[in-house]
């Protein structure tokens, strides 16, 4: 039987986020500016075709490079447009240079952006605000988002990451005695949604095991409440970073084989 | 070359690139977090350093208020106790100051406001031998903080009856109040006559003649809802509902003066309809239309540009403006003339923590060529990293003819090794539901938010660049700022900067200018116009520069500059022309006003 309509899933992540950008910046005026996120992603594009054709003698996909662009784009808070260029710069160069037995171990908008974080402090700041004032933007992009991750094969990761950041945050309230709904504030807004929709799940920068990946998103959580319980204020992003490449590259060690049959697969975010 | 070899030598060539931008990252960030900041040379004492400011920059700033016979403490209020927890920030409002020479004696006199339930607010009468007298009790306008009646966050002076000495309006949270001046003699109250509302939680009030009818007008905008008595909750529901997306606060008002004593509110008819928390207003015709547009700053979401639609009403046009697109926390509304081209640029104060929050402030710079659009300039001119950043005033304080920018900060200084930062940036990303409850926020405990930050000093070279040279002219103070006024407070020809600070003393810097910059001075009183000649618009030029300055009703953080306006006239010893349009329309011009010295001009009948 031959398929009448096929669609490649590689888009699916491009256009969720994309989605998610238009609306919240049509309801809520999210962006800075489009000039910034424009050159976040001109700027991943650009060097994601000019290296990709360099290194492997082709031009790549473009769906890694935009999600990568566009979440830096919204992600950033910075007055200075360098720091948006520089973010998906460094975000694209570090797949092709961070990398160990063949596969980049940092997702790279989470790379490029906690490198600024850490790196300019002064100058760059997240995406920390809520989505608006009514709960109907919020309940939309889970479902949106939970869908995606579904049919890409990936909602058991957003899951768990959801349900441990739960359960953190009980411990956390009962350490810090601060209000259980304080502790639990930060998953409300959209940061959260673009690192559960997009930076936990890339199929690029994690490990192959079913069962291997909820335990390294389980570790990814517990090391973020122990970066809270720091007031470590961009806690989730420095606990992939920190998680996700460890994770890796002991799962290349361990491999037998070094290339992964899910290299390939399909990619529901690539950020 | 082999496959192999290619790879490895493009691998070197990516990784040179990654160090460099992560380099590039680390330069630019010091580059930009330091801006262009006048430096300090080790070994200076602080005499030295203000010896280097005259020298490099022209003037100084000596924190003299004791001198001075100025002792002002600022005490902040206590409301319910379910807001214990998170009382420093909630009650982190009410130091304010606002000048005016209310007796008439030719020397500007500062009223300062204090927030302790039962504290006492301060007028300081300007003696003209370098010192000033409270006298705020003989005048009736000190125990105006009595319980059941709210505390002081602000007030502005204007002579909204036109008997030719200015009035004092209070607004607090709770109940506002008028004050008329009695010849300066003493003040009696009259705002019940007036018609005030009964209580209003309010953070910014502006005088100005909207429909330009010869009398003052009065804006009023609350910040908590009105409905909300802090000292009694009915329920701890009364927080922002979200950080960026807030329009749960306050209603505005705009009083309308029937010219009898007696005032009509007309906001909401008059399409003034915002329940955004606003912090500061202020109002400047910027349309050029010749009726005065309004500017409010609010916390929690996006400002508002209020266009006055030829005193009939008025139309919200933030967004087409492009003042409106990205919700911050705005604190603060002044207007300059800061290219010395006739344009008005409006500087709105945000947050800016490193390593949390980085909003910058705002300058909006209205577009050449365009009808009414504005681009925001601060990060190209070096005006936007203020830390929590509150009032700032544009004056030139070293009269070189060009406007600098003032700037104080500073929102909660407590435990000085400890931040409540973390508990607050994560409650600033809750859902309504969760943010708008305060017994939600995680508590204090003694923490600081923002505290002990630096001023800014920023001087403008006039080429599009300002400098901070705050520690070098002698702005060392680290209090929690929040109003700013200007005042030339001994007639000699510069700009003096008073200070309020929040639970914190008040600070009088007195300026000292490198002899052989000149200036000249104006005080306007309206006939046709209201008599405090409010709106007036003076452009100066001389020598091949122009700069328009407007008489304000209120600018910065609760705050009024002195409304005599003050021009920096550089090495020129001559100005060719001033030009006037008074708030009635009618236009003056006067060619070769007498520099350095202060002109009384009175509109023409």
């Amino acid at each position: 039987m031959t398929r009448r309509f096929s669609f490649d899933n590689r888009f699916l992540g491009p256009i969720l986020i994309t989605g998610i950008l238009i609306a919240a910046h049509l309801s809520f005026g999210i962006l800075e500016g489009y000039s910034r996120t424009g050159l976040a992603i001109a700027v991943a594009i650009a060097a994601e075709l000019l290296l990709g054709r360099l290194t492997y003698g082709r031009f790549p996909h473009l769906a890694s490079a935009y999600i990568t662009g566009i979440s830096v784009g919204i992600l950033v808070r910075s007055p200075f447009l360098w720091a948006y260029a520089l973010a998906s710069l460094i975000s694209i160069v570090s797949k092709y240079v961070l990398r160990y037995k063949g596969r980049h171990l940092w997702n790279p908008s989470n790379f490029g952006v906690s490198a600024e974080l850490f790196l300019a402090p002064a100058t760059v700041s997240l995406l920390s605000i809520q989505w608006g004032n009514t709960l109907w933007p919020m309940v939309v992009i889970w479902v949106l988002g939970a869908v995606i991750v579904w049919r890409v094969g990936r909602l058991h990761i957003s899951a768990t990451y959801v349900a441990s950041f739960l359960l953190f945050s009980v411990v956390r309230s009962v350490i810090t005695g601060n209000p259980w709904l304080a502790s639990v504030a930060p998953i409300t807004g959209p940061m959260y949604q673009l690192f559960i929709f997009f930076m936990v799940t890339d199929p690029k920068t994690t490990v192959g095991p079913r069962w291997a990946q909820l335990v390294v998103v389980f570790i990814v959580a517990f090391v973020e409440m122990l970066l809270r319980l720091a007031e470590v204020v961009y806690a989730p992003f420095y606990a992939l970073f920190l998680v996700g490449p460890v994770s890796l590259f002991i799962e290349s060690l361990l491999a037998a084989k070094p290339q992964r049959s899910s290299s390939t697969s399909t990619s529901p975010a690539v950020a | 070359m082999n496959v192999h070899l290619r790879q490895r030598a493009l691998w070197l060539v990516w990784s040179v690139v990654l160090l460099a931008s992560l380099a590039a990252v680390v330069v630019l960030n010091r580059r930009a977090s330091a801006g262009s900041v006048a430096g300090v040379a080790s070994g200076f004492s602080r005499t030295d350093n203000r010896t280097d400011g005259l020298a490099r920059f022209g003037f100084t700033l000596d924190e003299s208020a004791k001198r001075l016979g100025v002792d002002a403490l600022h005490q902040g209020p206590t409301f319910d106790a379910q807001l214990e927890h998170i009382m420093p920030q909630v009650a982190s409002m009410g130091a304010a100051v606002a000048v005016a020479d209310f007796d008439r004696d030719g020397w500007p006199d500062f009223y300062v406001t204090s927030s302790g339930e039962g504290s006492l607010n301060h007028l300081y009468r300007n003696q003209g031998d370098g010192t000033f007298k409270d006298v705020a009790g003989a005048m009736g306008v000190a125990d105006v903080n009595r319980e059941g009646t709210g505390v002081s966050m602000g007030a502005v002076w204007g002579d909204y009856d036109n008997d030719g000495f200015d009035d004092l309006f209070l607004y607090k949270y709770g109940r506002p109040e008028l004050f008329h001046n009695d010849a300066g003699r003493g003040f009696t109250p009259v705002g019940e006559k007036a018609g005030l509302p009964r209580w209003v939680n309010a953070n910014a009030a502006v005088w100005f003649d909207y429909d330009r009818d010869g009398r003052l007008d009065l804006f009023l905008a609350g910040y908590w809802s009105e409905d909300v008595d802090l000292w009694h909750l009915k329920t701890t529901r009364i927080m922002p509902e979200s950080f960026e997306y807030a329009e749960n606060g306050g209603r505005k008002y705009l009083f309308h003066n029937l010219g009898d004593g007696r005032f009509e509110e007309t906001a909401l008819k008059l399409g003034l309809t915002s329940r955004r928390w606003t912090l500061a207003a202020a109002a400047a015709d910027l349309a050029g239309t010749g009726y005065p547009d309004l500017f409010l700053a609010n916390d929690y979401g996006i400002p508002q540009l209020y266009r006055n639609q030829g005193g009939k009403g008025f139309v919200e046009a933030g967004r087409d403006a492009g003042v409106a697109l990205t919700p911050k926390s705005g604190m603060n509304a002044a207007f300059g003339d800061i290219f010395n081209d006739g344009r008005l640029s409006i500087y709105k104060t945000n947050i800016s923590e490193p390593g949390v929050l980085v909003q910058a402030n705002d300058l909006w710079v209205p577009k050449k060529g365009s009808t009414g659009e504005y681009e925001d300039l601060a990060s190209s001119l070096g005006v936007d990293l203020g830390g929590w950043s509150w009032g700032a005033q544009f004056g030139d304080l070293n009269n070189d003819g060009t406007l600098d920018l003032y700037l104080t900060n500073g929102y909660v200084s407590a435990g000085e090794r400890s931040s409540y930062w973390y508990d607050f940036a994560v409650i600033a990303t809750g859902h309504s539901a969760i943010i708008g409850d305060a017994k939600n926020w995680p508590a204090m405990r003694g923490r600081s938010l923002s505290g002990y930050q630096r001023k800014r000093v920023w001087m403008n070279d006039g080429l599009g660049r300002f400098t901070d040279v705050a520690q070098v002219v002698g702005v060392t103070d680290t209090f929690d700022g929040r109003a700013v006024a200007l005042a030339d407070l001994s007639n000699t020809g510069v700009l003096d900067v008073i200070v309020a600070n929040q639970r914190g003393p008040l600070l009088v810097y007195k300026n000292r200018v490198q002899p052989g910059r000149h200036w000249i001075a104006f005080e306007l009183e309206g006939r046709a116009s209201n008599r405090s000649a409010i709106g007036a618009r003076v452009e100066l030029q001389w020598g091949g520069r122009t700069q328009v300055q407007e008489v304000s009703g209120g600018s910065g953080f609760s705050a009024q500059n002195d409304r005599r306006l003050h021009y920096g006239l550089g090495a020129s010893t001559a100005v060719e022309r001033v030009s006037i349009r008074w708030p009635s329309g009618r236009h003056q011009t006067i060619d070769h006003p007498r520099i350095d010295a202060l002109t009384r001009i009175v509109e023409p009948e």
